[in-house]
């Protein structure tokens, strides 16, 4: 049996499954129901100074895929809209029926260390085992001078960050918005600052689709729509990347990364954690398909870590970063060539028109026994692998390395580099 | 060129033989009917689901598989953690998955089925599942559950069909001794002996036993006749409780002149055969005279053909919608080329030694509903004639001694309907021998709700003797 238990900057959970600030941890019948369900912890939905804000109706746009549902989702929402008092309250019951499972709580006042001092020591009160700093809202709390606003700007996330650490002993975790160009900045800030950990991504700005009887983009309040924050599965590439730079840049490498954004399943999950994540947090998926999707999560990756005896979440948290290299470093002499497996084949010819319309020519029609199959001219092919992951048939077609490479080269290296390393001849 | 000699020429000789079709066709013909999905082709199915909250095929499943749960699993790729979801509520969910009629049970509760009328392939997927499982099981020689700490309490199973298995791993699972006894030489019952061979195709009835025998605290005891060889006084009195899972093992006569002829056989009995015998050793008559309308009557009609009989015809005394083969069943048979003759009852098995023709009387509903004679005949040549009218509960009752008799209500066990305990305190009873739905599912879920019943039994403290 594989252990899942975490130690994530000190908050102890018994899986590494959050789910992330936002409505499914808006209160204490949702964190039950998510707790009873398998869930490790919970990022409370974010807390502000009261009065509470107030929400429109309607407040999320989707974006379907190929038939499914929500492979994006892009919501105009705002920070919890009750009040402060009872959010605390349910917290401090919360944590002392669940004990085991880690309570962290998302905060965002406005920008004076005053307001977060006294906010610290109310959450201090009810027993939470950590705060995360939301510098990531996107819409609506920006335009105040919070959430992203703070977010983009270094200089404020690493004040910020020090007022938290100094008036307070919690563990702080340090929520990054993705509307930045180089998300290193604000998580070296963080660091700077102090933080335990950094956790993103937070939403993407974003417009969902426009709605072109209404002409005006969606979710429409009385006609009307705004831009918002995207999340779900379109965004976990982009939040992958940011985990990976954090997890490999020597300067931020040292801080606890929670992943965030599009996870669905046991294999996000785990691809976050080999990128450098030691806990995932999961909003969109539990709101597509409710909280006992934690459950195949926690066994599926069990199993996966059984079979690849990993034997806990640990022993693989940034395994691929050392893999995980800047271009400059790939060896450009390395080859691969499409191979397709013919009794595979089903025939759709997509493979052929891909690569004959916008790659290299080098996939042939045939006709063999009345079926149509396919051929790869290897000496066009320059293995560039869209034909692989356009067939609809798995396995089908191979990108299969010849035994016979060149010697290694590197962009570093090569001739047509005009500012290449000099080799030294000796 | 051979000559075809029909009897009806030579009644001396009415055609019956082995090895009608070259053994490459025998072996086609018996083959898996539902060949197991891709991975691919699992992939797309398994995307079709939509998790629905407290879905409604779940509801529709005897068992209560979590099937959005597993599905979601086998599309996340963990078929381990799909497999143990499925076999957690039904340690049987490889047979199940490859025998239920899905069309009345889950798959008949699909969304998809209301939205487009192609409900997900569930009993497909559920077979991928536990087919990855069982493989494991097997290769690494593991089982997937665990059992609590020995209990010290001993219950004897009698009957290893679906029911006495789930009774036993579920009662293993929770730390006791189970000793099964079963009257045939084979474990399995009729997932063994029954079921349409193409169904249960490559031995996987052997291959199910050995792996839910594989948890351990389980010992079988083939060859032992609850009547003959036990007495259920002995039962009670050497175990802490029993559970009875005898099945149907006898079946109904028609009770007409010409019954005993040669060539006339219990379909039940024929199918046995079958699914003992090398395929191109089992005899089969060319034209073949199939009586009944449930699912036996169609899987024995079936495999006849199968077999390479030329014609086979199910007479059946009323129409299709009072058939109890399901529709799905019904159209499997028409479409391999089953003969259908309704309202037809039969009066008399005709020939000398062996049968020749069965003579059958028209019938109708009259205005009440009730069955009536037209007075009107028909006679179809038959070189063989296969009796498939229903089964009973035991060939002779079996001798309980000196022990109170469970009380049998309409053929069957009586039980309570929540702990399956018979009216004989410590005696329960589950599967086809007590009133249901004579499924294998139901049998399953039978098996389990009575070991949960035992283990309630135990834990109050009570012995059946005590
Ligand atoms: C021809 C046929 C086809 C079928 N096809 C399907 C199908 O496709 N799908 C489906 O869901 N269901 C099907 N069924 C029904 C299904 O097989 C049964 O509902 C199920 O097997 C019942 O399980 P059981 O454990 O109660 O009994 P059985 O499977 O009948 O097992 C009973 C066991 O008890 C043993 N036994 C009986 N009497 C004694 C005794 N006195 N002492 C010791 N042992 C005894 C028997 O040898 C046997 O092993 C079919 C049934 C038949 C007859
Ligand atoms: C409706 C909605 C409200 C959200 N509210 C908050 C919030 O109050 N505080 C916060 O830090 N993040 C908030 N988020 C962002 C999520 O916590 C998470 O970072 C983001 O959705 C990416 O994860 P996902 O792809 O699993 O949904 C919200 C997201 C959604 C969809
Ligand atoms: S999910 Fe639907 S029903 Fe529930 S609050 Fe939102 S709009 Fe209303």
């Amino acid at each position: 049996m594989v252990d899942l238990r975490v130690n994530f900057a000190g908050i102890k959970a018994p899986n590494p499954f959050f789910l992330a600030s936002a409505p499914p941890t808006d209160k204490a019948y949702n964190v039950t129901r998510a707790f009873r369900a398998g869930w490790g912890g919970v990022v409370w939905k974010t807390l502000g100074e009261d009065p509470p804000v107030v929400n429109v109706s309607s407040r999320y746009g989707g974006v379907g895929f190929g038939g499914q549902r929500l492979m994006g989702l892009n919501n105009i929402e705002l920070i919890t809209d009750r009040p402060l008092e009872l959010n605390l309250q349910e917290i401090k019951q919360i944590k002392r029926d669940w004990p085991d499972r880690a309570m962290i709580v998302s905060l965002m006042v406005p920008c004076d260390e005053a307001s977060w001092y006294s906010i610290l020591r109310r959450v201090e009160e009810t027993g939470a085992d950590g705060v995360e700093l939301n510098f990531g809202c996107p819409h609506g709390m920006s335009e105040r001078g919070m959430g992203s606003a703070v977010g983009q700007v270094p200089a404020y996330v690493e004040m910020v960050t020090t007022w938290c650490k100094q008036h307070s002993r919690l563990p702080v975790i340090v929520k990054l918005t993705p509307n930045i160009t180089d998300i290193l900045l604000p998580a070296a800030a963080a660091q700077r600052g102090g933080a335990d950990a950094v956790s993103l991504i937070n939403t993407v700005q974003s417009i969902a689709s426009v709605d072109l009887d209404l002409m005006a983009p969606t979710p429409t309040v009385d006609g009307y729509g705004t831009h918002g924050g995207y999340c779900g599965p379109a965004v976990k590439p982009i939040a992958l990347r940011m985990v990976a730079d954090i997890a490999r840049d020597p300067a931020t490498s040292g801080l606890a990364i929670s992943g965030i954004g599009g996870i669905a399943s046991w294999r996000d999950a785990a691809e976050f954690i080999a990128l450098g994540a030691g806990t995932v947090q999961v909003c969109t998926a539990a709101m597509h398909y409710g909280f006992r999707i934690v459950e195949d999560m926690i066994d599926g990756l069990s199993n996966w870590m059984d079979q690849k005896s990993y034997p806990d979440i640990a022993s693989f948290t940034g395994r691929a970063i050392r893999n995980y290299v800047h271009w400059e470093d790939l060896d450009l002499a390395w080859k691969t060539i499409a191979h397709i497996d013919e009794a595979a084949c089903i025939g759709c010819g997509l493979c052929h028109i891909a690569c004959e319309d916008t790659a290299h020519q080098a996939i042939v029609p045939r006709q063999s026994g009345g079926r149509r199959s396919y051929a790869v001219i290897e000496t066009a092919c320059v293995g560039c692998n869209l034909c692989h992951h356009i067939c609809p048939v798995t396995g089908c077609i191979t990108m299969q390395a010849p035994a016979a490479q060149l010697p290694r080269q590197t962009w570093r290296d090569h001739p047509n580099n005009p500012l290449r390393r000099e080799i030294d001849p000796a | 060129m051979s000559t075809i000699i029909s009897p009806d020429i030579c009644p001396a000789m009415p055609d019956v033989a082995a090895a009608r079709l070259p053994p490459a066709l025998l072996i086609a013909n018996f083959a898996d009917v539902h060949p197991p999905l891709s991975l691919d082709q699992s992939a797309i199915e398994a995307a079709r689901c939509y998790f629905c909250h407290d879905a409604p095929c779940v509801a529709a499943c005897p068992t209560a598989i979590d099937i959005p749960g597993f599905i979601r699993a086998i599309a996340s790729g963990n078929l381990a953690g799909a497999g143990q979801r499925i076999l957690s509520a039904n340690i049987l969910g490889g047979t199940c998955a490859r025998v239920c009629p899905t069309d009345s049970l889950c798959q008949g509760a699909c969304v998809r089925r209301t939205q487009q009328n192609q409900p997900v392939a569930i009993g497909a997927l559920q077979r991928v599942a536990t087919d990855h499982v069982l493989a494991r099981a097997q290769a690494t020689g593991s089982h997937p559950f665990t059992r609590a700490a020995p209990s010290g309490r001993r219950i004897a199973v009698v009957g290893a069909g679906p029911a006495g298995l789930a009774c036993a791993h579920t009662l293993s699972r929770a730390g006791h001794e189970v000793t099964i006894f079963d009257a045939k030489p084979k474990p399995g019952g009729l997932n063994e002996y029954g079921i349409a061979a193409y169904k249960m195709a490559d031995d996987f009835a052997a291959r199910e036993v050995a792996f839910i025998l594989g948890i351990g605290g389980i010992t079988l005891h083939p060859g032992q006749t609850l009547g003959d060889d036990l007495d259920l006084a002995s039962l009670r009195d050497e175990f802490d409780a029993v559970f009875l899972a005898i099945g149907q093992a006898g079946v109904n006569a028609l009770t007409i002149p010409g019954e005993t002829r040669a060539n006339v056989l219990n379909a039940v009995d024929f199918i046995a055969d079958l699914r003992q015998a090398e395929l191109s050793r089992v005899a089969i008559g060319r034209r073949v005279v199939v009586i009944g309308g449930g699912n036996t009557a169609i899987d024995a009609a079936t495999q006849a053909l199968r077999l390479g009989a030329d014609l086979v015809t199910i007479a059946y005394r009323r129409g299709r919608t009072e058939m109890s083969a399901t529709g799905d069943e019904q159209t499997w048979a028409l479409t391999n080329g089953v003969a259908l003759r309704l309202w037809s009852a039969p009066v008399a098995i005709e020939g000398d030694e062996a049968v020749r023709a069965v003579r059958f009387a028209r019938t109708r509903l009259d205005t009440d509903g009730q069955l009536k004679l037209t007075g009107e005949h028909f006679t179809l040549e038959a070189d063989m004639v296969l009796k498939a009218v229903g089964q009973t509960l035991a060939k002779h009752p079996p001798q309980m001694d000196a022990c109170p008799l469970p009380q049998i209500v309409g053929g069957r066990i009586a039980v309570d309907p929540l702990t399956r305990e018979t009216s004989v305190p410590g005696i329960f009873a589950g599967g086809d021998c007590i009133a249901g739905a004579d499924l294998t599912v139901q049998a399953v879920e039978d098996g389990k709700r009575a070991a949960a019943g035992i283990i309630g039994f135990l834990a109050a403290g009570a012995t059946p003797h005590g």
